[in-house]
């Protein structure tokens, strides 16, 4: 079951002793580095009722708070749905047969994954502008930038799903007299999808995580409104702001890797697929399979 | 075309930055994430619990608002001071922030790499009298290392790619720094934007097929 | 069966974007002026970290560039209410959402500079700010802009207050060799000024007066130094080549100066604040191109 268990043996008397030891010398070190940070903050001041005053009143959450997470979940709702279509368009257009559709597919993919995205946010920030006239382009520019760099990782977990699914699946398909697209539509697509679902879940973590990259550009997200503005609205209260506006994204984030959690066991246990969960592709150009090990690892980097 | 020129060495200058952070950020994230997964795997309850929450915590956490906590809680409050130069401050303050979000991930991918070492190898360590340290360090961790070359890439280029956001950790000296001013002079310039992406893909592309390639080089045959 | 819940989620997503790009289907006004004039909603831009200034407390921003842009506006309106959306319009900001037309106007502590006003512009100025110095109430050791030399001051991002004291003229004034700390922007300066992590806040008096006010009414000890070595002269930031709605600006502070009511603003917001020195009398118009 866990590796824990594979690395020590059950303690005898001993190693009882031993471990009980090790505990309480643990949890001296912990706690000792939790209180030095307590007291560091402590003798800034950082504690006092004053700056964490603002957090316990309607007013700040429905003023600055709330806004901006809505402006955050915004941002992460539209650009969740336009990447999971890039993702499955260029996915399968790069499982095509035709090479002119294939091969510039891979690009897009390769090429948007492999550039920093905080990079080609700032740059479709200042070239709408010259393309299309007038407006305001934060939120554009966030969606935009979260699309392309995620749906690009979704292409990958796409393609990944639907090679995923044995190869029987589809020659039987094709045996009894399907078409191309019935046998993708109708045999590979539906098990792929059971497969790719966590590996899809945990990379809308991640771009739920990336609205944050807004702030730089100044979209009204949570970060912009909860640790910019509000700061400046209470003086003092910089970093309670920032320790509260971490724990609401923290929880945030957690709710959906907790879904996705749920969603793995279950598509586990499900029997309605023939292929193995997909692993998240990563972030940039190393082949991986499905059996390539590390797939909680990349959850969620950038 | 001419801005590139003109400003190339501006924005050269600021890749710099995001190559000397990487490498710092590299280096420490890889030996803090190893201490992160001794612990995760560790016999001691304790230790257990304070990596996976460490781990949950920074991994959820976005980078922006980890760089932040970075400058503002561990520099700025708990007084932790690397220079007496700011800038040369700010540059380590954001590395250590990098380094911080990035162990965590490199914790996860070494945990599911000793998923990956058989049952067997750690029974066989145990067997022959070796401690839980001495079997992690010379039998588990070895093959676990081997088995995510590659992961452990894919979570160096995403770090190489994270160095721009400096800026949130208080360091304005970085290639997104520099192309922020340089486009708030200029607008939005094609070339400029172009040349700093393929700086950047001339650097992730390598690494990802060098730890390709030494993933299946190293690769444990079993 | 999950392949159609797929396709529908496509589906919706097609009729997204279109929702999208269906929107901006505004009346379009050649200039700002006749937008206000015809009843339209004029997008506002203001700053909403600085306190005394534009400051985001609920629904709208408030400060003296808030009631400054109200009274501008009602103004140009021959006395009536304009209808306003504000914007957050930082530093970094300013030219391209004017060039962007993501705002109308700008009232945002823009001060009037030649490599401004070659992509912006200016009506006013309508009030002069001097850059001035702030330090911590019990720092001795700091009283004119000079002993900056090897102090730490603040460089927040996207202004360039700080070069007015590290570099020489032309770009800079006083050369001399401070040490810059990186900072978001200047409320996270104030932050560090604070906390001791350094030494002196370097920007617009008004700027620093409101966070001066601002900490001495929760506790914060700030001095302004009162040793003003520039002038800064606030605009109000237009489109580049809006001489029209430019001129009407400029007649309507004009009047706000003759009726009293800029002088009273002033007071309101800055009033009794050690050191600051208002304007007293309307700054000379620049002249609108």
């Amino acid at each position: 079951m866990s590796t824990t268990s594979v690395l020590f043996d059950a303690p005898g008397p001993r190693a009882r002793v031993r471990n009980g030891l090790l505990t309480v010398v643990s949890i001296i070190a912990v706690g000792a580095v939790l209180y030095g940070i307590y007291r560091g903050f402590d003798a800034k001041g950082q504690w006092e009722g004053r700056i964490w005053e603002p957090f316990i009143r309607w007013e700040t959450w429905d003023v600055y708070i709330i806004p901006g997470l809505i402006g955050t979940l915004r941002a992460a709702a539209v650009a969740a749905v336009l990447a999971l279509v890039f993702g499955a368009v260029f996915g399968l257009a790069r499982l095509s047969d035709h090479a002119w559709i294939r091969v510039p597919a891979g690009l897009v993919v390769e090429v948007f994954r492999a550039i920093p995205l905080l990079l080609l946010i700032f740059f479709i920030f200042y070239l709408l502008p010259t393309v299309m006239g007038g407006g305001d382009y934060a939120f554009i520019a966030v969606v935009l930038g979260l699309t392309l760099y995620n749906g690009s990782v979704l292409a990958e977990v796409v393609r990944a799903g639907v090679l995923s699914v044995p190869k029987g699946q589809s020659e039987a398909a094709y045996a009894v007299g399907m078409r191309k697209n019935q046998v993708m539509r109708l045999v590979l697509l539906p098990q792929a999808v059971t497969a790719m679902m966590p590996a899809i879940v945990s990379q809308l973590v991640v771009l739920l995580k990336d609205t944050a990259l807004g702030y730089i550009i100044a979209y009204v997200d949570l970060l912009n409104t909860g640790f910019k503005i509000l700061p400046a609205a209470f003086f003092g209260s910089l970093i309670p702001a920032a320790i509260v506006i971490g724990v609401i994204y923290v929880a945030l984030n957690m709710a959906l890797s907790a879904f996705a959690t749920w969603l793995e066991k279950r598509s586990r246990r499900s029997r309605k697929t023939a292929a193995p969960p997909v692993a998240p592709p990563g972030p940039a150009a190393v082949p991986m399979g499905p059996a390539t090990p590390g797939r909680t690892a990349l959850e969620g980097m950038e | 075309m001419d801005e590139l020129i003109q400003y190339g060495p501006f924005l050269a200058e600021g890749f710099l930055e995001n190559i000397k952070l990487a490498l710092v950020a590299g280096v420490i994230s890889l030996i803090f994430g190893t201490v992160l997964v001794s612990m995760r795997v560790s016999p001691t309850p304790v230790l257990r619990a304070a990596g996976t929450i460490y781990v949950n915590v920074v991994r959820n956490t976005p980078l922006t608002l980890v760089l932040a906590f970075s400058a503002l809680g561990l520099s700025d409050t708990l007084g932790l001071t690397f220079s007496t130069v700011p800038r040369v401050n700010s540059f380590w303050v954001v590395g250590l922030g990098l380094a911080a979000y990035t162990s965590a991930f490199v914790c996860e991918a070494l945990r599911s790499g000793i998923n990956t070492v058989p049952l067997g190898q750690a029974e066989a360590a145990r067997s022959i009298g070796l401690t839980f340290m001495q079997s992690l360090t010379l039998i588990i961790l070895p093959q676990a290392f081997r088995s995510v070359i590659a992961p452990l890439g894919s979570v160096m280029i995403a770090m190489i790619k994270n160095t721009t956001v400096a800026t949130a950790g208080g360091y304005l000296a970085d290639a997104a720094a520099n192309m922020k001013e340089v486009f708030d002079t200029t607008g939005a310039s094609i070339p400029i934007f172009l040349g700093i992406v393929l700086a950047f893909m001339a650097v992730t592309l390598p690494v990802g097929y060098f730890t390709g390639w030494l993933a299946r080089r190293l690769a444990v045959v079993r | 069966m999950r392949f159609r819940r797929l396709s529908a989620a496509v589906g919706a997503a097609g009729l997204l974007v279109a929702g999208l790009a269906a929107c901006g289907g505004d009346k379009t006004y050649a200039t700002v002026l006749e937008k206000v004039q015809d009843g339209g909603t004029v997008v506002v831009g203001t700053k909403w970290d600085q306190p005394s200034l534009g400051l985001k407390k609920g629904a709208e921003p408030e400060g003296f560039d808030v009631d400054v842009a109200k009274a501008v506006l009602k103004e140009m309106n021959g006395g009536k209410d304009v209808q306003i959306t504000w914007k957050e319009s930082a530093s970094s900001n300013r030219e391209p959402f004017l060039q962007n037309g993501t705002v109308d106007i700008i009232f945002a502590t823009y001060s009037i500079t030649e490599a401004r006003k070659q992509k912006v512009t200016f009506g006013g100025p309508y009030v002069v700010a001097h850059q001035d110095v702030m330090v911590r109430g019990n720092d001795t050791s700091i009283s004119t802009p000079q002993d900056l030399k090897g102090k730490r001051i603040c460089k927040a991002a996207g202004s360039n207050s700080y070069k007015r004291i590290t570099d020489p003229p032309p770009d800079g004034q006083l050369d001399l060799d401070a040490q810059l700390v990186d900072a978001a922007n200047y409320s996270e300066c104030v932050q560090k000024l604070q906390g001791n992590n350094l030494d002196a806040v370097t920007t617009d008096d008004l700027i620093l007066a409101g966070f001066a006010k601002q900490a001495a009414a929760s506790g914060g000890q700030f001095k302004v130094l009162g040793q003003p070595f520039t002038d800064e002269k606030y605009g109000v930031g237009l489109k580049k080549g809006d001489t029209k709605t430019c001129e009407a600006v400029n007649a309507a502070i004009k009047k706000l100066w003759d009726n009293g009511t800029m002088k009273q603003l002033q007071e309101k917001w800055f009033g009794g604040i050690q050191g600051l020195k208002l304007t007293e009398s309307a700054p000379p118009a620049e002249g609108c191109a």
